[in-house]
């Protein structure tokens, strides 16, 4: 029975979210700090060297820490704020069970464990093994992912594990695997310095990565030129050399439009292509008929600005490309990033200083966490759950039959499909919001109201916790120690720096608990998080993402290390590539030809816009951590609808005014911002809030057919002006999901 | 020797991020309040953000019309915030720095302002908001530094009408602009007609 047991704005009056404006301790902390912590950001993929102060256990503030080389004591306005989390007034502090009508009470980590360890078992004895899932998080540290997949497959025995990563990285991974054979940034962030031409593609970097801001600016005081492709003028778009407002899912045209003027201008490399790829003519001939003219049609640019884009990249000696979740979250989000790619091996410009090529990983352990076995197709290593001498290295690791291993399971979207068809019954979920960061909210939270057993892990109540049986109060990554692995595969160390307030524990200790109440506690026998690292190395060793000559003391010694690291004496793999030698067998880059398709969702007539979401600069992913922070709260309280003042005028509406924004399958009520920064057939609105002001009401449960990944990036929606709205909802703090 | 760091501005640069607003509640000695400004020049027609810190005049109006002599400058040429028990709260300051830079608190009825995190520089660090600031638009480098990495103009001469400023912060300019800015009131619009590369409309129709 897992629904939320009183109304919203009571849950909200108990648990939040409430914003926290005063650090611990209060502004003016009396003496020195006991101690200051050298660490890392909690938040995106970054992963940006921070130093937090302590006082009496609490994290009372922040130093830059200018030696840590990725970005030097910058800090985006999260980062400066990330401390305020500590000491909030809504964290989680011991555990708690539903009681229907009446909210969450306490109850013993016994009874919370014991619980949940009985659920699990009765709706596997009834239902079969998968019908119990876990779902868990790409802010997760190594450490903490690895031991989720392992609980899911030797202590849970379920197929069914997924991770928010699946909204965030698997288009991106897909493609590069395909093409490179590799999972990961090909290159160091340093070799943006020495590129020639940047193409920025779907990424809107002074916001969702800002410290990559100063890598692109100072590569153009180098003489980079920088090109952008994005439905907005987003902040970096405002002063570079080339900026293509791409009409929202028309990518490919602008990708193999360029590809094409670079083949008649003789700006391929010719030799690279002969010695070091395959695929080529396939490619060569799907992008002949793509003439600037037709691309033009599809990337709904002037096809002079395609020109201009393959003028600039094609006759380039040094070049390197971004992407991020702009090309990325479409319903061919692989096709997408394939194509951009594409373009970086026919230039052949890649694994050398000042070539290569990055998706910008969004989640903080965005890349680390999808190589420990915590997605539904992977074991440890970046193994493949479906290969047999995968399973059984991996078996082996686990001291467990291979044969015990499930196979491949359900990805996030259909994992809720399945809870909403009645397939799935029960789950479990740690670090991870479904309620405000899946599309076709509605859908998901019918869902999981249809759940018979939910028992989540968080630090504080999110908005999908609100449906759980029992809650189980984890820990903050400052709380807790262990390695993430940054965009740019640099494996990096999260310090301790202070213990779980109250009763809340580490969530690796939560985990080791439940695993042994489920009857598998010699194989989580772990006493530290470091113990957990070590099993991760022998685990990952011979995979692609190989940790095994990574230690916690070498990633202190040296600033983090970049996997590859076969061996203890190995330097680490700042650039993939080197050489022309890829990560396929055959040591070759494997083009791929893509056809551009439509949308899942395409306007009409009764829904004739565009609606595209994507984040703001001081809030990070479904909110829970950012929405709780004052001053993050203030900078952008509530989101807005961006409207071209071309599209406001035709639908009479004023800057400021409320609109409808309504699809197919659900509504939100903001306000418009109308802005020339925006294309005229166009919205945006950003997705980080719940309720009646979630994007994700709107959004379409499309997936990729190869990575899984929604399709955030189009749905089709009118757009009306609104009265204000007045029901209680709209009455609660804009952190809540209300109006300021 | 070591060649001493400098404030350098450079709006081009400037993302509109905040970090430099936030960080600057965190500095030590006014924690809790941010000093610096981060203006939105027009949101409706541009992302365009320009942040201002104190320019730090040579010869700082804020103080010479200061009528309780409260605004006081540190021998390297720092202006600082008023002194408590000097500042009447008259906001004379507030009015007359060009730049706009200094803020009256109602509650504790005083004037603060940018003194370039002087906890920090003093102590060889640097100041907050150039330290966090991710597209360093705000940096704080020696001016060999800036020639040697830096494609624009550095200027600190400026002339407000008929009165002349010299600051010990930089604002850096495309390599073309004349080495000393004049500020005469409002500048005149985009002639109309021209590209106006802020309007998304207006790139899907060119070519």
């Amino acid at each position: 029975m897992a629904r939320p047991p009183v109304d919203i704005p009571s849950l909200v009056a108990a648990w939040g979210p409430h914003v926290n404006r005063v650090p611990a301790g209060g502004w003016t902390t009396e003496g020195e700090p006991d101690r200051v912590v050298q660490t890392h950001c909690c938040f995106c993929g970054q992963q940006c060297g921070i130093q937090l102060k302590v006082k009496h256990n609490q994290v009372v503030g922040f130093e830059p820490w200018e030696d840590f080389p990725f970005n030097r004591g910058k800090l985006c306005p999260k980062g400066v704020r990330r401390y305020l989390q500590n000491g909030h007034p809504d964290r989680l502090l011991e555990p708690l069970e539903r009681v229907d009508g009446r909210g969450f009470q306490p109850v013993t980590w016994e009874a919370a464990l014991g619980r949940t360890a009985a659920e699990i078992r009765r709706i596997q004895a009834q239902y079969g093994p998968d019908a119990f899932a876990v779902l868990t998080g790409a802010s997760l540290t190594n450490e903490k992912a690895y031991l989720m997949g392992k609980f899911a497959r030797v202590a849970v025995r379920t197929a069914n594990i997924d991770y928010n990563g699946r909204l965030c990285m698997v288009s991106a991974a897909a493609a590069s695997k395909k093409i490179f054979g590799i999972d990961r940034a090909a290159n160091p962030w340093s070799d943006l310095l020495s590129a020639e031409v940047i193409l920025v593609a779907g990424a809107n970097v002074a916001e969702c990565a800002p410290i990559t801001t100063d890598y692109l600016w100072e590569a153009r005081e180098r003489g980079a030129r920088i090109i952008v492709i994005d439905p907005r003028m987003t902040p970096i778009a405002r002063t570079v050399d080339l900026f293509m407002p791409v009409r929202p899912g028309g990518d490919i045209g602008i990708f193999n439009g360029m590809l094409h003027v670079m083949i008649e201008r003789g700006w391929i490399d010719r030799a690279f292509i002969d010695a070091h790829t395959t695929g080529w003519p396939a490619v060569a001939e799907t992008v002949a008929k793509y003439t600037p003219e037709y691309a033009s049609r599809i990337a709904g640019v002037p096809a002079s600005l395609i020109v201009k884009a393959a003028e600039l990249w094609g006759p380039a000696r040094t070049s390197f490309l971004l992407h991020a979740r702009g090309i990325e979250h479409h319903s061919k989000g692989v096709d997408n990033c394939l194509a951009a790619i594409n373009l970086v091996v026919a230039s052949g410009r890649i694994g050398r200083e000042g070539c290569g090529y990055a998706m910008i990983t969004g989640q903080g352990n965005g890349q680390g966490a999808r190589e420990q076995g915590q997605k539904c197709d992977q074991l440890p290593g970046a193994r493949d759950v479906e290969n047999p001498e995968h399973r059984h290295y991996i078996a082996g690791v686990w001291g467990v039959p291979e044969s015990s291993i499930p196979h491949k399971g359900l990805s996030a979207v259909p994992l809720l499909e399945a809870i909403h068809d009645g397939r799935i019954k029960g789950l479990l979920s740690i670090c991870f919001n479904p309620a405000v960061s899946l599309p076709d909210g509605h859908f998901i939270r019918e869902a999981l109201g249809r759940l018979e057993f939910y028992a989540g892990i968080d630090f504080f109540l999110s908005e999908t916790m609100r449906y759980a049986d029992v809650v189980l109060p984890g820990s903050l990554m400052e709380e807790d120690e262990g390695t993430t692995t940054s965009a740019e595969g640099r494996v990096i160390h999260h310090k301790k720096v202070v213990d779980p307030p109250g009763a809340a524990r580490e969530d690796w200790r939560i985990i080791c608990d439940l695993a042994a109440r489920l009857g598998a506690g010699d194989k989580f026998a772990f006493r530290s998080p470091r113990e957990i690292f070590e099993e991760l190395r022998v685990a990952s060793h011979g995979g692609v993402a190989d940790y095994h000559g990574i230690t916690w003391d070498r990633i202190d010694r040296e600033h983090g290390v970049f996997w590859p690291c076969p061996e203890p004496d190995h330097p680490g793999t700042p650039r993939l590539y080197e050489g022309g030698r890829f990560g396929h067998p055959d040591g070759r880059a494997h083009f791929q030809a893509v056809e551009w398709r439509p949308a899942a969702e395409e306007t009409d007539d009764a829904y004739p816009i565009v609606l595209t979401t994507g984040r703001v600069v001081s809030q990070y992913l479904s909110g829970t951590q950012t929405r709780r922070i004052g001053a993050l709260v203030d900078q952008y309280p509530e989101p807005r609808c961006e409207m071209h003042p071309r599209l406001a005028a035709s639908l009479g509406v004023a800057d400021g005014d409320f609109v409808r924004v309504e699809s197919r399958r659900g509504a939100l009520v903001v306000r418009a911002l109308v802005v020339k920064t925006i294309r005229p057939d166009t919205v945006f609105v950003p997705y980080h809030w719940p309720l009646g002001r979630s994007a994700n009401n709107c959004t379409v449960r499309a997936i990729d057919p190869v990575s899984h990944i929604p399709e955030f990036k189009i749905c089709a929606v009118r757009v009306t002006k609104a009265p204000p709205p007045d029901d209680a909802e709209a009455h609660l703090g804009p952190e809540a999901g209300g109006l300021a | 020797m070591i060649e001493e760091r400098a404030f350098f501005i450079d709006y081009a640069r400037c993302i509109g991020c905040q970090s430099c607003v936030q960080a600057c509640a965190e500095c030590d000695t006014h924690r809790g309040r941010s000093l610096i400004h981060l203006e939105t020049i027009d949101r409706h027609d541009s992302v365009q953000t320009a942040p201002q810190v104190c320019m730090h005049c040579e010869n700082p109006v804020c103080a010479q019309v200061c009528p309780a002599d409260a605004i006081k400058q540190t021998p390297d040429g720092v202006v600082q915030s008023s002194l408590k028990p000097r500042c009447i709260g008259c906001s004379n300051c507030v009015l007359a720095c060009p730049f706009g830079v200094p803020r009256y608190f109602g509650e504790i009825d005083q004037m603060m302002k940018c003194d370039m995190c002087y906890d920090r520089t003093s102590t060889g660090k640097r100041p907050m908001c150039a330290t966090v600031c991710p597209s360093q638009a705000l940096a704080f480098i020696t001016l060999d530094e800036f020639r040697r990495t830096r494609g624009g103009t550095a200027i600190n001469e400026w002339r407000f009408g008929d009165h002349p400023v010299r600051t010990k912060v930089y604002l850096v300019v495309p390599p073309e602009t004349p080495p000393l800015l004049q500020i005469q009131g409002l500048g005149s619009a985009r002639p109309s007609g021209a590209f106006d590369r802020n309007d998304v409309a207006a790139w899907l129709e060119q070519g």
